[in-house]
């Protein structure tokens, strides 16, 4: 397919390799952190480690949506879909995330009007055709999805559809990353930065991870090729002791970001004082509920929501696969008590979730030759 | 390629997993999900879990896509399929030929030659008499296709609302073929996996037609009657041709899944060597789904042994179903039970059971 094969030569990949093996220093370790669950994804699928040197280890960072929504918060979309006359919309990864009781799936099988959409416009098409129904979309994401839910709410206040609303969990990437280069177990020499939401936030909002931490950030394309050489960016800066913020992606991220996209997101959102991440505990301005203009169309407003804090299950080591400490199989129980078919944690959800891929596609990749 | 070793500690992580793979799956659910439709791991759960152990009957805990019976010393396979496609129509097929290639089709690949369907219909109140007319022609035009004879049936209406449309069920006997010798799991270290066309169609061209992606692709459902290809490489590999699975849904990967388990092999795909007609590629690219999951409904995967492969190949390639035919891979010893996929990039990974439905990623 033209504009994606190019990125997926696998003799390019074979020169890149060959380069980033060339620009290691033998006997160091390198330790990446890809920050966004779509690396992650790539990586796994493609078989993009199984390229990379020994010495040079990829870990999995907190940028997978699906993974960060705490317990607490599907217990309240649960609440919200079983009220009488909802019909509660969400993407499809969301449906299989255990709350405290049960999932959406589970809540839709017992009766309640659960449905996949694969855009917030759908869920707004689904109220227009359903008058007398309360149309209810569960908004998660980055900054990435942001502006699709924030147009969506635009178009519904213009047009004046008062059916619908949003249950908004809107998270913002920077406070978290913060968040974790504060914390003492960390050990990381790099950052692949996060592609996707960089295409509105930007590259520059990355500026104070070598500024105040002394780490390089590569912002990344998601094909293979590109992680590898963002891979290669990111060892020589560390071998030319160069310590910056580089865009491998620009392609698609302009430094400063959309502005049309930002502008969007200002009037629309505004920052919640905390919210809770799952395993990561509450965060300081790090997710979005709708401004004041918009208060009409907050689900959290319409409707009661139990607002309760679920502890994770003690069993449960998201947050340390989240923060990178630790890899998916390190975990006490992935692959035995916690699979895709019965998750306990959020990271085994979502295609995007570290142990999900790990899991998927990760187990013997490497493990032995194949005779 | 450099190879890296992997720490004990991860090899134990990995070894406390197959274990609790390989255990026998236990139906705990409190109640059906669509999940459990959706032929991936909670549908496994819901035949080897429930159905399977109540009926304790040899022939279906085999778990092949026929059962087969002796009478009067003919050997005799039977099989019967539900089929609930929405919408009913969709380009390139519609409800009534999946209906009866459907079930043709679980006939051939376990080397029974068509023989006979009975078919019952579920029809909804209000269902306009066209639509059933258009689906009873489109019955038995490909029945007469297949070369079966619909030699019973049944009909019931339910109210409106009660069920989308129609539903159809069709039963299928055939007469297992003298020459086939097909056991799922007699794979062998060396075997080859043949594959008779390009992938993805099928399930594709239902999604597109449901019209919720405003995706528009020139992708027609793929459906037909594999007894003719079927036959062809019965002729030609003779017992050399392991086992064959048609792969509807759960795609591709999923029948690997089946077979690999079955016989305790590993199964090592090359990406690269898979047929994907591009419009597929391109709708699946941005839905997120691996066209390797997605549902068929006249392509065969055909195991035979290295001795036999180069002519199956030939046999498929020379029929007009399978010009596209190609091998994709081969059967290994490690690690047991597992699909191995190396992939075009030049990495590898495991290609597993899917959990749930194939649902695009959202970022």
């Amino acid at each position: 397919m033209k504009f994606v094969d190019e990125f997926r030569d696998a003799e390019l990949g074979r020169v890149l390799a060959g380069q980033i093996a060339a620009a290691v220093e033998p006997g160091r370790h390198y330790k990446l952190m890809e920050v966004c669950g779509g690396h992650t994804h790539t990586i796994y699928k493609y078989g993009v480690d199984d390229l990379l040197p020994a010495n040079v280890e990829l870990v999995h960072g907190p940028g997978c949506p699906v993974c960060v929504i705490p317990m607490g918060r599907v217990d309240d979309a649960i609440a919200v879909a079983r009220e009488p006359g909802v019909i509660f919309t969400c993407f499809g990864d969301m449906m299989r995330v255990p709350g405290g009781h049960g999932t959406l799936l589970e809540a839709k099988a017992e009766g309640a009007d659960v449905r996949m959409v694969y855009s917030p416009l759908d869920a707004l098409r689904i109220a227009r055709e359903n008058p007398e129904r309360e149309v209810v979309f569960f908004a998660i994401g980055f900054e990435t999805t942001a502006p699709s839910t924030a147009l969506t709410l635009m178009r519904a206040k213009r047009e004046g559809i008062p059916n619908f609303s949003v249950f908004c969990n809107h998270v913002t990437i920077v406070p978290p990353l913060r968040a974790l280069l504060e914390s003492p177990d960390l050990r990381l020499d790099g950052f692949i930065g996060p592609g996707h939401v960089s295409t509105v936030v930007g590259a520059r909002p990355f500026a104070f991870i070598p500024a105040d931490y002394g780490k390089p950030i590569v912002v990344s394309g998601f094909e293979p090729l590109d992680v590898l050489q963002s891979v290669h960016m990111i060892l020589r800066q560390l071998v030319e002791g160069r310590c910056e913020v580089e865009n491998q992606y620009a392609r698609v991220v302009p430094y400063d970001g959309n502005m049309a996209a930002l502008r969007v997101l200002a009037e629309v959102f505004e920052l919640r004082p905390h919210f809770e991440w799952r395993g990561l505990g509450f965060i300081s301005h790090s997710a979005l509920r709708l401004s004041a203009a918009y208060a009409g169309l907050d689900a959290e407003r319409r409707f009661r929501v139990p607002g309760v804090r679920v502890a994770d299950p003690k069993a449960c080591q998201c947050g340390e696969v989240l923060k990178g400490v630790i890899k998916p199989w390190e975990c006490k129980v992935f692959g035995t008590a916690c699979t895709p078919e019965r998750p306990i944690g959020t990271c085994m959800v979502s295609s995007e979730g570290a142990c999900a891929a790990y899991y998927n596609f990760g187990r013997f990749a490497r493990e032995r030759e194949v005779v | 390629m450099l190879e890296r070793a992997v720490s004990e500690r991860e090899q134990h992580a990995l070894a406390m997993i197959e274990r609790v793979r390989s255990r026998k799956p236990q139906f705990r659910d409190a109640q059906i999900t669509m999940a459990h439709g959706a032929g991936g791991k909670a549908s496994r759960t819901l035949v080897e879990g429930l159905l399977a152990p109540a009926f304790a009957s040899e022939a279906l805990a085999a778990l092949d896509d026929a059962g087969t019976v002796e009478a009067g010393g003919v050997g005799l396979a039977l099989t019967t399929d539900s089929f609930v496609v929405s919408p009913l129509a969709f380009p390139g097929g519609s409800i009534g030929e999946l209906a009866v290639n459907g079930t043709v089709n679980d006939l051939a690949v376990s080397g029974a030659r068509p023989v006979a369907l009975t078919l019952s219909l579920i029809l909804e109140e209000g269902l306009p008499a066209e639509v059933l007319r258009r689906e009873v022609d489109a019955i038995a035009r490909a029945a007469t296709a297949a070369g079966v004879d619909i030699v019973a049936g049944d009909t019931k209406v339910v109210e409106r609302g009660h069920c989308d449309g129609m539903y159809v069920t069709t039963t299928g006997l055939g007469h297992v073929d003298p020459r086939a010798r097909l056991s799922p799991g007699s794979l062998q270290p060396g075997d080859r996996i043949l594959l008779s066309g390009p992938i993805g169609a099928h399930g594709t061209a239902v999604m597109l037609a449901r019209g919720e992606f405003e995706l528009d692709a020139p992708v027609e459902s793929d459906t037909r009657s594999l007894w003719p290809a079927v036959d062809a490489v019965l002729d030609a590999a003779g017992p050399s041709l392991r086992a064959m699975r048609d792969a509807t849904r759960g795609g591709v990967a999923t029948v690997l899944n089946e077979l690999a388990r079955a016989s305790g092999v590993a199964i090592v795909v090359r990406e690269a060597a898979v047929p994907v007609p591009p419009a597929v590629t391109g709708a699946c690219e941005i839905l997120g789904i691996d066209p390797m999951y997605v549902a068929n409904e006249g392509k065969l995967v055909a195991v035979v042994g290295p001795g036999g492969a180069d002519a199956a190949l030939a046999a498929l390639r020379s029929h007009p179903l399978g010009a596209e035919a190609a091998v994709v891979g081969e059967v290994r010893t490690e690690p047991p039970g597992m699909v191995l996929v190396e992939t075009a990039f030049g990495g590898r990974r495991v290609m597993d059971v899917l959990v749930g439905d194939p649902l695009p990623r959202i970022c």
